[in-house]
């Protein structure tokens, strides 16, 4: 089975030694200007080489870290040419493997040149959500710089714990993306802070979306475009929650600690999908709402404005616009 | 010729059969033995809730104290499933209440259980005594409060990892005093604290508590307090295992663990202070199984902790340990059979530790017992798969997740194939295989061919036709579980194959070259199967027939269609 895949990659090779060899020749004298390097006498060494980098970075090896070190200094463009050029080396003649060859070179644990993480794929890799944010939600660094103390040290006494235990997730969803996110939101105090998080958490994910090839990482930036206007309906997406008595409400209409109380799971809705009648109906809510904090206050004020919110909304719902 | 056995006597005799595979055998025999097993036939498991339905199985068998039943798709749990897709309980359990009064356990996973169903299990089942949901969502801690609150025999509550909306910490304190009967408390799940005292003098009153595993909130302080009620304790899980570090705290906790002579398992660990870990010394040596899978800790803290466990069997540990950590393992552990390494930050795009193939190859090679795999690595070799299939021919669970998608051997720059393929051949007992990496047709062809007890198998971005999966269905003669995500295979060998899906128990391909059309004309051919299409962008006979399908669940089933399908799932109208 070795035999199989080895095979395999000579006869590729061969091909292309046959097709661009002259080319090869030339291009070789245009890789990095350190002498051993090329010197590397058995071909297989020279398929092998320009990779084994990747595997250890720590493996001692000095031509390789002359080369990556030279990779670090070059110009993008030049930079891919050298990455073509070692694929074709390699055997790799089909566009996609150039493609495939020069994802492996952003892999390498090189500080410079850090990628972006490509766009997520749903579902990859296959860990559970529970697990995806144990490093950024625990203190890998705190516990690394307080290993050894057996005495009470500052960072220690910072409880990491403290969001943790009282935190407040709750669900999200946004039309059109399929995986659904939760958001913390005992980590904001109002709907602004809400908002811009909730378009931190979604803009990539629209962006691939609307535009699959737009995942790359080049074009990233490009595809983002930010998720604006979700609390006045001014945007594309409007967003909205369902209260602990499971009625549908708009996010931003009665104060954020009653907001914070009594939402159980958060929508991101396209406006066009809230019919006009819903919003007229969240406008006669919102201005029920502001009279009951203006008069109202101090009486009971959160149960007043709750009751008539839902009042409101339970026959917006009954209208079948809800 | 007659039978002279008496019917009881056959009946004991069928009672020493445990495994469900010899239940069925023996009932196959003849229309007596049939009716007799039925009867006497107390346990039982449904792979998948949609295969039959409760009605179908009372009448079938009438006296069961024990079921233990799966809901949706393996995939759901990486986010797959869309939500509200299905596999709610409440039907079964309602029609349970009514037949099954003496019901004693019920086992889900990956299924919807209301408040509702929890408190009818409450409030129907006089016997109950153990539920365990793992991967289960749809409940609140009111739905658990009522089942501690009614449940006067409960032996077992194991939330697993399911996600419960935690309403208050106050439903532990709704066990009634007079509940003295608790052998396994899990409920490392929860996010919110629960109430400490209640939980402290529920472990108390419950001389038989084996198994405890509390959730992060409950802080590493409050551990001695519990550790010293429960020193019988065989499985021990953590809350936050982090605090100040002051030495009243450590010599408390070092203490009580090293009261604890029974313990054999510990997991829990978050937030991980590692000064503290030495706490944990004393009982090391006893060890059988370590969850360090969320304890973000780092060598050498980490390697030093797990060379002091000699008479490890499971290890859970995130890829922290890098592969220094794994030779010290491969070293020290020689009775290791089960490891799992997480990945510590899976959507890193660079590797931020040092864990390839070499770590597990040391294990392979160092632990004469390994069985079961799962192992997150960003690069692999042929030659490093040679080795694991030379080195452990016992293997019978091998996971290997290359964490970009398609990743080469680094060494050959070619595919994986070859590797797999040794993997297959030379582990003659594998019965689950999850590929990952640069995966060629060849790959399923030599799976196809070497993989016959192959039981579950799980491919991600791999091979380049139908070839594939027609070597897949029409070799692997053991297989129940195929799952495909992204992968080039289409209508021809699905249909070709279309025989062997109703001997397995579901076949899941998402993101594939599937037409809507071939999934009608499947449904048509193969009635006894259901064969369901979740495209969330709407009817998919609305788009051009060549466009494929979102994702596709197929299952036999002996109850037809299922009546709670969501909007986004379409299936063939029965004519």
């Amino acid at each position: 089975m070795e035999g199989y895949s080895r095979k395999w990659l000579m006869q590729r090779g061969e091909e292309n030694n046959h097709e661009n060899s002259e080319e090869k020749k030339l291009e070789l004298r245009l890789g990095p200007p350190i002498g051993d390097w090329s010197s590397s006498s058995s071909e297989k060494d020279e398929t092998l080489f320009p990779f084994s980098y990747i595997s250890k970075s720590n493996n001692g090896n000095n031509q390789v870290q002359k080369f990556s070190s030279f990779l670090q200094l070059q110009p993008t463009a030049q930079n891919q040419s050298v990455m073509v050029q070692e694929s074709l080396q390699t055997g790799c003649t089909k566009p996609t493997d150039v493609q495939q060859c020069t994802e492996k070179k952003k892999a390498v644990p090189n500080s410079a040149q850090k990628r972006t993480a490509p766009a997520p794929v749903v579902g990859w890799p296959p860990v559970r959500s529970f697990r995806k944010n144990l490093a950024s939600s625990s203190s890998v660094k705190p516990a690394a710089e307080s290993s050894q103390n057996v005495v009470p040290s500052k960072s220690a006494n910072e409880k990491p714990m403290e969001i943790c235990q009282k935190g407040l997730f709750v669900k999200i969803n946004m039309d059109g993306i399929p995986i659904g996110r939760k958001v913390d939101l005992k980590a904001y105090d109002s709907y602004d802070k809400l908002s811009s998080a909730v378009d931190q958490l979604f803009r990539g994910l629209l962006a691939a979306q609307n535009d699959p090839s737009a995942c790359g990482n080049e074009k990233k930036e490009e595809g983002e475009k930010a998720i604006s206007g979700l609390l006045d309906g001014s945007g594309e997406y409007t967003l909205v929650y369902e209260d602990n008595e499971g009625d549908r409400m708009l996010v931003g209409d009665v104060p954020w600690h009653m907001f914070v109380s009594t939402v159980k799971r958060l929508r991101v809705l396209k406006s066009s999908d809230l019919s006009t009648l819903t919003r007229e109906f969240q406008i006669v809510a919102h201005l029920i709402c502001l009279y009951c904090q203006l008069f109202c206050f101090k009486l009971n004020l959160e149960t007043k404005i709750g009751a008539l919110i839902c009042l409101c909304f339970r026959w917006n719902q009954a209208a079948g616009t809800g | 010729m007659a039978y002279s056995f008496p019917e009881e006597v056959l009946e004991h005799v069928f009672s020493f059969l445990s495994s469900d595979k010899d239940r069925n055998a023996v009932s196959l025999v003849c229309k007596s033995w049939y009716e007799i097993e039925r009867w006497c036939r107390r346990k039982i498991f449904i792979g998948n809730c949609y295969a039959v339905n409760p009605r179908i199985m009372i009448r079938r068998f009438p006296e069961v104290r024990s079921i233990e039943l799966k809901g949706k798709p393996h995939f759901a749990d990486f986010n797959l499933v869309p939500e509200g897709w299905g596999a709610y309980v409440y039907p079964w359990i309602l029609a349970m209440s009514k037949s099954y009064p003496l019901l004693e356990e019920i086992k889900l996973k990956r299924m919807v259980i209301t408040d509702e169903s929890l408190e009818l299990i409450a409030k129907s089942f006089k016997n109950f005594k153990v539920l365990v949901l793992s991967s289960c969502d749809g409940f609140t801690t009111d739905g658990l409060a009522a089942i501690a609150a009614n449940c006067r025999n409960l032996r077992e509550l194991d939330l697993g990892e399911s996600e419960v909306e935690d309403l208050s910490g106050h439903w532990l304190s709704h066990f009634p005093d007079s509940c003295t009967s608790l052998v396994s408390l899990n409920i490392a799940c929860l996010v919110s604290e629960v109430s400490f005292l209640a939980l402290e003098r529920l472990v108390a009153r419950s001389p038989n508590l084996r198994t405890l595993r509390i959730n992060r909130a409950v802080p590493l302080e409050k551990l001695p307090y519990l550790l010293r009620r429960t020193s019988q304790l065989v499985e021990f899980g953590t809350g936050a295992y982090s605090a100040d570090v002051r030495s009243d705290y450590f010599s408390n906790l070092t203490e009580a663990f090293s009261g604890c002579k029974q313990l054999k398992c510990l997991s829990g660990f978050w937030d991980v202070v590692p000064a503290y870990l030495p706490a944990i010394y004393p009982v090391c040596s006893r060890l059988t199984s370590l969850n360090l899978s969320y304890a973000t800790c780092q060598n050498p803290e980490l390697g030093k902790l797990i060379s002091q466990c000699h008479n490890l069997q499971r290890l859970w540990v995130l890829d922290y340990i890098e592969d220094f950590g794994l030779e010290e393992l491969a070293a020290n552990c020689k009775d290791l059979q089960e490891l799992r390494v997480f990945p510590s930050d899976p959507f890193a795009a660079e590797p931020n530790v040092t864990l390839t193939e070499q770590g597990l190859v040391a294990v392979s090679d160092g632990c004469p017992k390994l069985q079961s795999v799962l192992y997150f690595c960003r690069q692999m070799t042929n030659a490093a798969l040679f080795t694991i299939a030379r080195n452990r021919p016992n293997m019978i669970r091998f996971r290997l997740c290359i964490i970009e998608p398609r990743t080469p051997d680094y060494l050959t720059l070619g595919p994986l194939d070859a590797g797999f393929g040794a993997i297959v051949e030379n582990c003659k007992e594998l019965r689950r295989l999850s590929l990952s990496g640069l995966l060629t047709d060849r790959v399923f062809e030599y799976i196809g061919t070497h993989a016959k007890k192959l039981e579950m198998l799980s491919i991600a971005f791999a091979g380049d036709s139908d070839l594939g999966l027609h070597h897949v269905l029409s070799g692997c003669e053991s297989l129940r579980k195929l799952e495909i995500r992204d992968c080039p295979f289409g209508d021809k060998a699905l249909l070709s194959n279309a025989a062997k899906l109703e001997t397995m128990r579901s076949l899941w391909m998402s993101s594939c070259s599937i037409s809507f059309e071939a999934c009608k004309m499947l449904a048509q051919k193969m009635p006894r199967l259901n064969v369901e299409v979740i495209d969330e962008r709407g009817p998919p006979d609305t788009r051009p027939e060549s466009c494929p399908v979102e994702k596709l669940y197929i299952y036999r089933s002996v109850a037809g269609r299922r009546f709670d399908t969501p909007g986004y799932v379409w299936v063939k109208k029965q004519l």
